[in-house]
């Protein structure tokens, strides 16, 4: 009788999980099954915050710029930043595609900013730190180089949008964009 | 209950000046909890899932919640339809307050019948009643923000209660809600709190989860643990047990989100708020009709006010109203019988509550409120008098008496 | 073990109540829906029918408030589609360089125009009812898919003996049996390009369908991923209930 108790014990002993070093199968897909079933609760949970559907169907607009004229510029806002679309004249593009690459911060040939050469489309924020440039409006200051001027650390960018001067690391960036039309192009 | 010896270096030199990892293998992997307790005894476990899954997802919501009475109602359809997976974390939130509710009814219940607020857990039980009025605040408040018919009404009404207050009632409806009506300035406020109060009720949650350590759980037999023999480490038995409880609890939470996530909802609070034009039929959420029942069933004004609160606040006194020794209706054979029929009588008074206050639910409604108060305040006190108990185990590792299970 | 599961069927009793106790207006008349039950989805034919209905009958006094006309895609129009469709709209854009309101073709992003500016010229134009906004109608009324059908096709001449106000009409399904709205549906309304049945009980169903999507567009996903989740989770009570049992197997009851 005794020894049938002291039996049971040694067996519950070795029996017992808690005091098994190894863990056996069931445990092991219950634990892995709970880590999937976490990860797919986790995605919803961080997807949420991703631009919702509302917003991404703001993403793009379409601009009318049959009656930019040369020489004007307009901006637009997108995704909640200002785009400038400027209408070059003849001397600004042979400026900008002058220039030699070597006297550039940030190399890129005005071929490679633009898709039409009278249409030059970029961002409005400075590459420094988010500033907006001046240069879109009759009068504004255009800098040495006559594209734009940033007044809050004094960027200068040339005719191609891009940095000759000042604090800014680079070019103005080119937004994703595409003629729709001769007179319509898509932004976004 | 020497200090566990860690392997890990770092845990080591972290433990040594902040003992967190020996707190948590005290708490939660060593201690000793009764090995006899059944499945009625996950369900303070699944309240605590129920609360954390309330937390994230709320946090989740109010990042695009706008709390203003021409923004609230728009701003939670965009919700449904144009935030990423919007919908699935609004249906978890709605339908989640539901399964809180249900599973701390549940848990209370337990409670009642295996005599859990007797000595030494007295304020176990009086914080778990805390957590009850916090979660109840929280929950209305809760359902106002969508800004719908009900929202607004619901609001109305509850307020209005506060009017019933001699003298100063007018005085504090208005405080509260910050206007002449229910208003922006309460819709304003009342997000602010329902956002606070969770963490309140995480915070009361703790001192209830202290005060259970310091006497361990209960257990279905009722009698004080007598040695190492009764009892097993927490982890991995109850963790096991409670994942198992966890997965069926949502399981069930699961089917109701996504494939029944208005039924327990209102239909009528997906019309926007109205302050012109009551709903024919205005009900609470399912949780608070018992208590519906019990404030209409009283004639007066205060008096059903107070008898509303008096109900919950005679939860705080019940430690004093049941002398009986013996903790587990198991061996009290005419508790048990009074026990089923207060549930009985809760469930009566939750379905009153879902009905029309005219005619024979009026009736109904004030025998099954009297019923209610007199099972506490009569029948309780009596029973530790009379009642004849079975007689009680000797431990729990040998349960094996005549006639018990 | 056993009484666990009776508290729980005492408690989704409860549950049960409130809903019970929805008013009766009249007599509904219970449909199959193809968007019911687990793996409920909607026919995109109908809905584009509905739609239909929508455009050519409701939507001269009911709007569409929470339905942009990107949304349309979920019905199965292309994105040329859906263009075209929303210039056929005008939306109030603005202000303008001059500080001025202006008109112009609505754009996929834009929401449905509403019918009227506010309530109140709502009411003015309608003998003093509110047209309800249609877009979650179906959520917002008990058996609301059931209810919108069969208040569309439960029109009747008023009984003898019921004198009927100016400007109300005899609805066999509506609360008080006296609706605002003049029967809006009497057959062959429309005409489908594509062909269809055009009886008042098919254009009430189509359009119904229509609303219902408009009030749940999430439905068919939050069926598909609810199936999902429920398989994981069966499978999932399963294991870890093997779990438990082979972690309790060492403790003597």
């Amino acid at each position: 009788m005794g020894n049938t108790a002291e039996k049971s014990v040694a067996n519950s002993v070795a029996n017992s999980v808690a005091n098994r070093g190894r863990r056996d199968f069931i445990v092991v897909a219950t634990n892995a099954m709970l880590a999937v079933g976490a990860g797919a609760v986790a995605y919803p949970l961080i997807d949420q915050m991703n631009p919702a559907a509302d917003t991404l169907a703001l993403s793009s607009v379409e601009v009318d710029i049959s009656s930019l004229e040369a020489g004007q510029a307009i901006t637009i806002k997108w995704r909640g930043k200002p785009v400038f679309i400027r209408h070059r004249t003849p001397a600004e593009i042979a400026e900008a595609e002058a220039v030699d690459l070597a006297a550039l911060r940030d190399p890129e040939t005005d071929m490679a900013r633009i898709q039409k050469p009278e249409y030059l489309i970029i961002q409005g924020i400075c590459t420094h730190l988010g500033c907006v440039p001046l240069g879109q409006k009759i009068g504004e200051v255009k800098g040495d180089w006559g594209g734009w001027f940033c007044p809050c650390h004094g960027s200068h960018y040339d005719t191609s949008g891009r940095i000759r001067k000042g604090p800014a690391p680079t070019n103005l960036e080119v937004p994703p964009y595409a003629f729709l039309s001769d007179s319509i192009v898509k932004i976004g | 209950m020497a200090s566990p010896q860690f392997k890990n270096p770092l845990v080591k030199w972290i433990d040594h000046r902040l003992p967190v990892f020996s707190y948590m293998h005290h708490e939660l992997h060593e201690y000793p909890t009764p090995k006899n307790l059944s499945y009625l005894w996950n369900l303070g476990s699944l309240a605590g899932l129920a609360l954390v899954v309330m937390i994230i997802t709320g946090i989740i919501l109010a990042m695009h919640y706008t709390p203003h009475v021409d923004h609230a109602f728009d701003s939670v359809e965009r919700i449904m339809r144009d935030v990423n997976h919007g919908w699935l974390i609004r249906y978890i939130h709605m339908n989640g307050a539901s399964f809180f509710f249900i599973v701390v009814y549940l848990h209370i219940f337990r409670g009642l019948y295996y005599g859990s607020y007797k000595a030494p857990r007295e304020l176990l039980w009086m914080l778990g009643v805390v957590i009850l009025l916090l979660m109840m605040a929280t929950a209305f408040m809760g359902y106002v923000l969508p800004w719908g018919q009900m929202s607004f009404w619901g609001a109305t009404v509850i307020t209005n209660l506060f009017s019933a207050i001699p003298l100063i009632g007018e005085s504090i409806v208005t405080w509260l809600w910050g206007g002449f009506s229910v208003d922006n300035p309460t819709l304003g406020r009342f997000f602010a709190l329902h956002y606070l109060m969770p963490f309140v009720i995480v915070a009361v949650v703790m001192l209830h989860l202290i005060a259970l350590h310091r006497f361990g759980s209960g257990n279905p037999l009722g009698i004080d643990v007598s040695g190492q023999q009764d009892t097993i480490p927490f982890h991995p038995y109850y963790t096991s047990k409670d994942l198992f409880g966890a997965m069926v609890f949502l399981t069930i939470f699961a089917s109701a989100v996504f494939f029944y996530p208005n039924y327990l909802g209102h239909p009528d609070n997906y019309i926007p708020a109205n302050p012109l034009q009551t709903p024919a039929h205005i009900v609470p959420e399912w949780y608070f009709l018992p208590f519906y029942a019990i404030l209409r069933a009283i004639p007066d004004k205060l008096g059903g006010v107070l008898f509303m609160f008096g109900a919950i606040a005679v939860l705080f006194i019940l430690p004093w109203l049941d002398r009986a020794p013996v903790r587990s209706g198991r061996f009290r054979p005419l508790f048990k019988i009074f026990f089923w029929l207060f549930l009985a009588d809760c469930v009566l008074l939750g379905y009153l509550g879902g009905k029309p206050a005219e005619g024979v639910y009026v009736t109904w409604s004030r025998l099954a409120t009297a019923y209610y108060f007199v099972h506490f305040l009569l029948i309780l006190p009596l029973l530790s008098v009379v009642e004849n108990t079975r007689p009680l185990p000797a431990s729990i590792s040998m349960p094996v008496t005549k006639g018990g299970k | 073990m056993r009484r666990l599961f009776a508290i729980i069927a005492v408690f989704f009793g409860l549950g049960l109540a409130p809903v019970l106790a929805a008013e009766g207006g009249g007599e509904i008349e219970k449909r199959d829906w193809s968007f019911e039950g687990v793996f409920g989805h909607f026919d995109k034919a109908a809905l584009q029918r509905g739609f239909q209905v929508y455009r050519e009958i409701c939507a001269s006094c009911h709007g569409l408030d929470y339905i942009a006309f990107r949304n349309l895609s979920a019905l199965g129009y292309s994105q040329a589609e859906i263009k075209a469709i929303a210039a056929e709209y005008e939306v109030t854009d603005g202000p303008d360089d001059a500080g001025d309101m202006f008109q112009r073709p609505a754009i996929p992003a834009d929401r449905f125009p509403a019918p009227f500016a506010n309530e109140n010229a709502a009411r003015a134009a309608n003998g003093g009812a509110y047209p309800p906004d249609l877009s979650l109608i179906v959520k917002a009324r008990p058996d609301g898919a059931n209810y919108l059908y069969s208040l569309l096709v439960g029109y009747d001449d008023p009984p003898a003996d019921l004198q009927m106000p100016d400007g109300m009409y005899y609805s066999r399904v509506y609360s008080g049996n006296q609706i605002a709205m003049p029967q809006p549906l009497f057959g062959d309304d429309v005409v489908f390009a594509l062909g269809g049945d055009t009886s008042m009980e098919a254009l009430a169903a189509d359009v119904t369908a229509f609303l219902a999507w408009t009030a749940e567009p999430e439905l068919e996903s939050r069926k598909r991923i609810g199936i999902a989740v429920m398989l994981f989770l069966v499978v999932m009570c399963f294991v870890s209930y093997g779990s438990m049992r082979y972690i309790w197997a060492d403790v003597e009851k």
